[in-house]
């Protein structure tokens, strides 16, 4: 576990048993290891499951499917768990429980969670430590469309709606789709879905920044 | 608990800070913890609701200085500890002194990969029985004025506050005896709409609401009219509020009163948008 983490990490333990966080993680392994509570296949299998098969992808699918498929969207609205599964993405955690909520010409949605850090695994995938930070749990609630100024997106005057996901409830924000996108297909319209937009602090792309993306991208 | 876990409104925390790459894990060690806590823990240690707790037993000055998966060291180290499940020492050293009793955690099973996570453990958190529900979309509700020191899922800015139910979540375990050993409790969580102005003070945002999940014992039943008709809530509500000291008239006059309720609890989008004043 020597990954350069370990040695200059400047934090403050002021907490009981306090060596640095990479050697007592190591420690615990080695002892769940030997007490069999935990399987290091196991975990090598889980991490790499959040490293590379559930993200954000898997929410830009579901919103692609709905903005093209209105019972598709009628489904979703009803049991956003269901609808989300049958494009193949199983609830796992932090997905158990999820309720779809749509932004319109006059409401944006901004989800948070002030307690702690609250997210829709399944089909977002880990947060961003920004959205774990201090900074956002406090703000958030308090000044939504200053935050938001900060990330670029200016609401003017559309009414703001903040989820606080106070309970086993994961919210997952259903952005506009973007003019100028009748031709698109499903595909090329979950090109269009960022992260940030199903989280309500960013707007999907609109066809000529996907299409500036790609020629960068080339 | 009054802790400073429950961050909401709080001010001086600077800006939001982004990083460019936003890797899923920033070290080895995060994945491990990661993985450990869903697999080891989630099964057979505890529930989600006393691992909340437990990070939130962190001394403030500790949570605060330390990263999200240190957090999550935190809580598991103090946890097998609490549950029986290792001692100090055994924590300290990296080696088992002891095999872990059945007691302790109940049936092992090597898991064999298998993503699980608190919420699929033993005590499911929501309950497919129907509990008679003690609100309804459209109900004006109060966050209850509540301060214990165990957990709690009900956030400190909303305590005291007028809202309106907007959704029933369905039943859900109780995470503030969940926590602490003392049974599921299960009742009905509700999402109620909170004025920004409500919350914050008259000179607020008028047109931003925070929306907060919030178990029945969480409300109670805001004393303005007891049954106000739903299509002339913003015509009676001034009479109403002549009625009952208990009720300042700000919240009847500010729009609090000025939603009529949702015909029925289904999560219909379109009742919530037609039923909110522009």
């Amino acid at each position: 576990m020597s990954d350069g983490h370990d040695h200059h990490d400047g934090h403050d333990h002021h907490n009981a048993p306090l060596s640095e966080p990479a050697q007592r993680v190591k420690a615990l392994e080695q002892l769940l290891v030997e007490k069999g509570l935990v399987n290091p296949q196991a975990l090598d299998e889980l991490i790499d499951t959040y490293e590379r098969s559930v993200g954000p992808r898997n929410g830009a699918r579901v919103v692609a499917r709905a903005w093209t498929d209105p019972e598709y969207r009628k489904r979703l609205f009803d049991n956003a768990a269901q609808a989300i599964e049958e494009l193949g993405f199983p609830p796992g955690p932090q997905g158990e429980h999820m309720m779809v909520v749509e932004n319109t010409p006059r409401v944006h949605n901004l989800v948070v969670c002030t307690l702690c850090s609250c997210y829709p695994w399944s089909v977002l995938g880990l947060p961003p430590v920004w959205y774990k930070s201090t900074a956002y749990r406090a703000s958030a609630v308090n000044d939504p469309r200053g935050l938001l100024k900060g990330f670029g997106v200016d609401l003017g005057d559309k009414e703001v709606r903040v989820w606080d996901s106070s309970s086993e409830m994961r919210y997952l924000v259903m952005p506009e789709r973007p003019a100028g996108t009748e031709s698109l297909s499903e595909e090329e319209l979950a090109d269009l879905v960022t992260r940030d937009s199903m989280i309500g602090t960013g707007l999907p792309k609109s066809p000529a920044q996907r299409a500036r993306a790609s020629r960068a991208a080339k | 608990m009054n802790g400073v876990h429950d961050l909401g409104g709080m001010h001086g925390f600077g800006p939001v800070i982004r990083e460019p790459n936003e890797p899923v894990f920033h070290s080895e060690w995060e994945k491990r913890m990661f993985a450990m806590t869903l697999t080891a823990m989630g099964r057979r240690v505890c529930n989600v609701d006393e691992f909340r707790r437990a990070i939130e037993r962190m001394p403030p000055a500790g949570y605060l200085a330390t990263s999200y998966y240190e957090k999550w060291l935190y809580a598991v180290e103090s946890l097998l500890v609490e549950k029986g499940v290792a001692t100090r020492e055994e924590i300290a050293s990296g080696h088992a002194a002891a095999p872990v009793s059945a007691k302790a955690t109940g049936s092992l099973d090597a898991g064999g990969g298998r993503v699980e996570s608190f919420d699929n453990s033993a005590v499911k958190l929501r309950f497919n029985k129907s509990f008679k529900p003690g609100f309804r979309v459209g109900d004006r509700v109060v966050a209850r004025n509540l301060n214990p020191e165990h957990h709690t899922r009900l956030p400190r800015y909303a305590r005291g506050k007028r809202g309106v139910i907007r959704y029933d979540q369905g039943v859900f375990v109780f995470p503030d005896t969940h926590a602490h050993g003392q049974g599921t409790k299960p009742q009905h969580v509700y999402t109620v709409a909170f004025e920004a102005r409500e919350l914050w003070g008259a000179d607020h945002d008028q047109r931003a609401q925070v929306y907060v999940d919030c178990w029945e014992a969480y409300l109670e039943r805001a004393r303005i009219a007891a049954k106000p008709a739903v299509k002339s809530a913003a015509k009676t509500a001034g009479k109403a509020v002549s009625k009952t000291k208990t009720s300042p008239a700000k919240f009847a006059a500010k729009g609090h009163a000025a939603k009529p309720a949702a015909k029925s609890t289904s999560r219909s989008r379109a009742a919530v948008k037609k039923g909110r004043k522009r």
